[in-house]
């Protein structure tokens, strides 16, 4: 996997084998495999519940895995403890030390590594530094703000120099603009460490703007690992096509040729080049961008292209263009994304939807999707 | 305090010339302190009732019985056996104290982290003892502690020496725990089950072993509640009369009996009085050099 991060050699590589992890009869975690590049900003991002927290702190080492191999920076850390991990720990709920100021939260694991005292004051002004909080040294957690405290947190888990730095959901307690300001903190951080990030969000878009790779969690399993544009490109199962960015899922009665698949959707036909691999139901995902209206009334352009009716449900307009939700004759919703300078649409609108034979990707059903999605 | 119940009232909204007391933080607070006082003053007039007076009545007492004078003062501090007692009473009630510490902090955080079954039984634990009368329970622990009692019918049964407990300061302190273990318990737990447990997941991810994450992180934290339960245990104690007087010896007599006595037996109010007054004062003095070692040191979250 080739990342755009300089790798300086500090960061360290994590080899997730097989891990799972049990709660009684419970599997939070089952068959996770997954393998960390050093220096690599890896997100785990995934719906409620779906073992991403559970998998960070089986690395960090706050509870034991119940099978499989778990190796740190290319040695096991199976059976090690937390404390002896040298993992750096970011959380959501910041969990700074109420009874130390802020330099004091900071200086604490270098105490802990029993760092003399002048060196210690150095590398917790520079780690202050590094988050803009240098002001604030003489203060107690309690007096900052959300967005203060998650950056002193961090300087905490950076100061000592792990090779690899963990954070869980660490701007979910914050307004977006925060969020969104600190996202490139985070970004600008981790380029001039050079450490391995791990971060866990449930949110795409801050999953997108940070990572070089998005490992995307579902029920305690890893659907599938790959770049921001691969998911969205290539997504492996509907579950990840649904969750990174916007899609439009089409059902009908499938049949399948030498040459392809064609779907029945309330007696209109669509057809696409690709076949189902591995069995199960098809169905169609094409991407908003990929979509096209056209008036009703119009004819013809619409060669070797598939034609759907519709009628236009819900206007957004983005500014740089327009969203439009089409509600189709099986009662689906299609969503098409059209570029600014295209005819417009209005609520009520009878409309084709167009889309080309090699737009739409072929995956296999899964009805649990449409329950776990927003 | 008669100055600010006159003028509370009159204040409140029919004042608008003296400047909008809202419109300044200051003033508005300086208005609502003052409501506040109207509000807790049933309860004081309550208290001056059962306390200020009879403490007052007794100080008056020690300065007025049998004649004005301070001889009764004279008479305490020239009897040695007083200032024996006394110190005694100061060293037993730091024992108890200590005592009641290391016995009442692993009981409240065992209380913090086992279910919610486990809590309600372990809280009951701790009430049991204030549904039995003061004097039934002393009695039993003569009944454990006695020269032929069960611990040291269990020690002779091991083939072990046994030891004095009985009419001892170790059974007064003893005794004393038990009985003001809840004092100790119930203050701690409060502190404790506030503390965020995640913050000593933190000290371990930052390179902390459990020993020292507790030292560094849980422990003072939890301060507060033993600084809060050491005080009550430590004042309670130091007025006990029931359980030394039933298991200590003459060697053990703490400053109350020496009240009793003095009061009940030899109708000497003065002398009681002044007894008293000089154990009042010595615990606020001990309070007033305390007092810097509770100060809080960290601000609660969310007090800007
Ligand atoms: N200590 C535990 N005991 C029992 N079950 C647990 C425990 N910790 C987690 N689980 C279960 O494991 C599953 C995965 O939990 P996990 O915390 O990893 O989810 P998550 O992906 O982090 O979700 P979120 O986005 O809500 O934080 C959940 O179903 C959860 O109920
Ligand atoms: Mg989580």
């Amino acid at each position: 996997m080739a990342t755009a991060v300089p790798t300086l050699g500090r960061g360290a590589a994590i080899g997730i084998r097989s891990v799972s992890k049990h709660y009684g009869g419970f599997a939070a975690l089952s068959d996770v495999s997954l393998h960390i590049e050093p220096g690599e900003f890896m997100t785990f991002l995934g719906p409620s519940g779906s073992g991403k927290t559970t998998t960070l702190n089986l690395i960090a080492g706050f509870t034991d895995i119940s099978g499989g191999h778990l190796d740190v920076g290319g040695k096991s850390v199976v059976g090690v403890p937390a404390h002896k991990r040298n993992i750096g720990v970011v959380f959501q709920h910041y969990a700074l030390f109420p009874h130390m100021t802020v330099g004091g939260n900071v200086a604490y694991p270098l105490s802990l590594r029993r760092v003399p005292a002048a060196e210690r004051t150095e590398r917790v002004k520079r780690a202050l530094e590094m988050v803009k909080m240098t002001d604030f040294a003489h203060r107690y957690p309690s007096e900052l703000s959300g967005g203060q405290q998650q950056r002193v947190a961090l300087a905490r888990a950076i100061v000592f120099d792990p090779p690899l730095l963990l954070m869980d959901e660490p701007l979910g307690a914050l307004d977006k603009k925060l969020r969104e300001w600190l996202q490139l903190e985070i970004k600008r951080i981790h380029r001039e460490l050079g450490t391995t990030f791990v971060y866990v969000t449930h949110d795409q878009e801050e999953a997108l703007v940070l990572s070089d790779r998005i490992a995307v969690f579902n029920g305690g399993r890893v659907e599938q690992i790959g770049t921001g544009r691969q998911l969205y490109d290539e997504p492996a199962t509907l579950f990840v096509g649904r969750f990174i960015g916007d899609s439009t899922v089409l059902r009908g009665a499938a049949r399948s040729d030498g040459t392809g698949t064609a779907l029945t959707i309330a007696g209109e036909t669509v057809v696409t080049d690709k076949r189902l691999s591995g069995g199960g139901v098809p169905v169609m995902l094409i991407r908003p961008e990929k979509l096209r209206l056209q008036r009703r009334s119009a004819t013809g352009a619409g060669d070797g292209l598939n034609r759907l009716a519709g009628r236009i449900s819900e206007v957004i307009y983005l500014g740089s263009g327009s969203k439009y939700e089409v509600e189709l004759a099986d009662g689906s919703t299609a969503i098409v994304r059209s570029p600014l300078g295209d005819e417009s649409f209005a609520i009520g609108d009878p409309v084709d939807l167009l889309f080309s034979p090699a737009d739409a990707k072929l995956l296999a059903d899964d009805r649990s999707a449409d329950t776990t999605l927003t | 305090m008669s100055g600010s119940d006159a003028s509370t009232p009159a204040r409140s909204d029919a004042n608008p010339d003296r400047g909008s007391p809202r419109s300044g933080g200051s003033a508005g607070r300086a208005a609502l302190f003052r409501e506040g006082w109207l509000l807790v003053l049933p309860a004081l007039v309550v208290l001056c009732a059962v306390m200020a007076y009879p403490l007052a009545s007794i100080a008056v007492r020690s300065i007025s019985q049998p004649e004005w004078g301070l001889q009764n003062y004279a008479w305490f501090f020239g009897t040695p056996v007083n200032l024996t007692v006394l110190q005694r009473t100061f060293t037993i009630s730091a024992w108890v104290t200590v005592v009641c510490v290391l016995c009442a902090y692993p009981y409240a955080y065992v209380m913090t982290v086992v279910g919610p079954t486990l809590r309600v039984v372990l809280i009951l634990c701790v009430m049991v003892p204030f549904w039995v009368s003061g004097v039934v329970r002393t009695l039993s622990w003569v009944l454990l502690l006695q020269d032929s009692g069960a611990i040291n019918s269990a020690l002779r049964g091991l083939g072990l020496p046994p030891v004095r407990l009985i009419r001892t300061q170790t059974g007064v302190v003893i005794g004393m725990a038990q009985v003001l273990l809840p004092f100790m318990i119930l203050p701690m737990y409060s502190v404790m089950k506030g503390i965020d447990l995640r913050l000593v997941q933190a000290a371990r991810s930052l390179g902390a072993r459990p020993s020292r994450a507790f030292f560094s992180v849980y422990l003072p934290l939890s301060l507060p509640g033993v600084y809060a339960g050491a005080i009550i245990v430590f004042i309670l104690a130091l007025g006990f009369y029931i359980t030394p007087a039933l298991l200590g010896g003459p060697r053990s007599t703490m400053l109350s009996t020496l009240v009793q006595t003095q009061v009940l037996s030899l109708l000497q109010w003065g002398r009681g009085g002044a007894m008293g007054v000089v154990l009042l004062v010595a615990t606020l003095v001990l309070l007033a050099l305390a007092a810097p070692l509770m100060r809080q040191r960290h601000k609660k979250t969310g007090a800007r």
